[in-house]
């Protein structure tokens, strides 16, 4: 087996003088799918700001096998969509932001946003403007896929295709890390924060 | 892995923040219209005496631009951050300085851009003479992009707060003094007819100082404020 990818080693979080997680211990490969799990408040949104870079108050180590921004697609909490701009705008703007490549139009047809191209995001439902957000994962470019909840606000076809893009990038060796409230699928490894913390495949 | 190049960056950052101003053309309007409506104030508050009037006028002017400036900034990054496109800003693998530099360049060309091009017809309402009309406009063009700058500095440090818009000015207001003092000290010098190049000179510097190290600090002030 080649060489973790990712190293978490003894990661704590404090937040409001309560502790998030602590002693969090696991190491994710290229080519693995890893759910992170736990009740609200948690901390699993906070955990991926930690391993993105983006919250630098924790205690213990991060360790990522090459620099990881070059690699790195992120997707946040917030979609990251200005309403001002049209669905392809803002792809575009987020294409040339992360130095990925690939056709936009047709990242934005594969989430049935086909004819919504030009459309300004702010006139669009809040699940299509999740979906301009998610076509991001239809460019190429990319190896490790840090996902901040990307079922919500999805409907259940659309869930079926993000499922079905994850172990499709996973399979063509890509790290992907998301959180979620769905059940965890087959062949996923899950992490949980919380009471019963357990890191199984 | 791909990482974009700075070139790319800096277009596509640029074609989007002009996009996004442009698309809200109350952002444009609502400086300009604070510049005029406060210039215009002075003359019926003081007294229309053109004497007195272009006595006040350079300090009028500027405190007016300086405001105007300061109050268009309160939401520079607030939209950016509520949607989540500051954390991809940041989390981007270019430093974020670029798209940060595109963005207050955009912002000054459809802000700070306007004050300058509109201050000498103002400075002409406050009875100015002509002859120093193009000193009052020179002075807000070197002045505002400094403005803007280091205006930045406080709304990426106050961009995650509730109501930082007072903050933001118990920030910034301090460090515009200098633009102040030298910006109005210019038109009242070219008023006494005096050459007025080494106060241009003086402005100029601080605007070279706040361009090349004001995009920076902003940069970190915003990293900063999304650690939380």
């Amino acid at each position: 087996m080649d060489a973790p990818r990712l190293t978490v080693r003894q990661l704590g979080c404090e937040r409001d003088h309560r502790m998030l997680f602590e002693n969090l211990d696991f190491s994710a490969r290229n080519g693995e799918i890893w759910q992170v799990t736990g009740a609200n408040g948690a901390g699993k949104t906070t955990l991926l700001r930690i391993l993105v870079g983006l919250h630098g108050f924790y205690q213990g180590r991060v360790e990522w096998s090459s620099p990881l921004p070059p690699s790195l697609l992120y997707l946040g909490h917030q979609p990251g969509v200005r309403e001002e701009l049209t669905a392809r705008e803002n792809l575009e703007y987020n294409r040339a932001l992360s130095g990925q490549t690939g056709d936009p139009d047709a990242a934005l047809a594969a989430l049935d946003l086909y004819g919504f191209e030009d459309v300004p995001a702010g006139r669009l439902s809040a699940g299509q403007q999740r979906r301009i957000a998610l076509a991001r994962l239809w460019l190429d470019g990319k190896d490790v896929w840090i996902l901040d909840e990307p079922f919500t606000a999805i409907d259940q076809q659309g869930v079926a295709a993000l499922d079905q893009r994850l172990r499709q990038a996973a399979a063509q060796g890509v790290l992907v890390i998301y959180t979620s409230h769905h059940r965890v699928g087959d062949g996923v490894h899950r992490l949980h924060l919380g009471e019963d913390r357990e890191v199984a495949p | 892995m791909s990482a974009p190049t700075l070139g790319a960056v800096w277009r596509a950052s640029l074609r989007r923040e002009l996009t996004l101003i442009w698309r809200s053309p109350a952002d444009i309007v609502q400086p300009l219209f604070f510049f005029v409506v406060v210039v215009s104030l002075f003359p019926l508050a003081l007294s229309p005496k053109p004497a007195l009037l272009a006595l006040v006028a350079p300090g009028a002017v500027w405190v007016a631009a300086l405001l105007a400036v300061m109050l268009s900034l309160d939401g520079l990054f607030r939209r950016d951050q509520e949607s989540g496109a500051l954390d991809l800003l940041l989390t981007a693998p270019v430093v974020s300085v670029v798209p940060v530099a595109a963005k207050l360049l955009a912002h000054w060309l459809l802000t700070g851009l306007p004050l300058a091009l509109i201050a000498p017809l103002l400075g002409y309402m406050l009875q100015l003479p002509v002859a120093v009309l193009d000193t009052l406009m020179v002075s807000v063009l070197l002045g505002t992009p400094t403005l803007t700058v280091v205006g930045a500095i406080g709304a990426a440090l106050t961009v995650g707060l509730n109501r930082g818009g007072i903050l933001l000015a118990v920030l910034v207001l301090p460090l515009y003094v200098p633009v102040l003092v030298f910006g109005a000290g210019v038109v009242r010098t070219a008023l006494d007819g005096l050459p007025t190049g080494g106060l241009l000179a003086v402005l100029g510097a601080i605007l070279a100082l706040a361009v090349s190290l004001g995009p920076v600090a902003v940069a970190l002030g915003l990293r900063i404020s999304a650690g939380d």
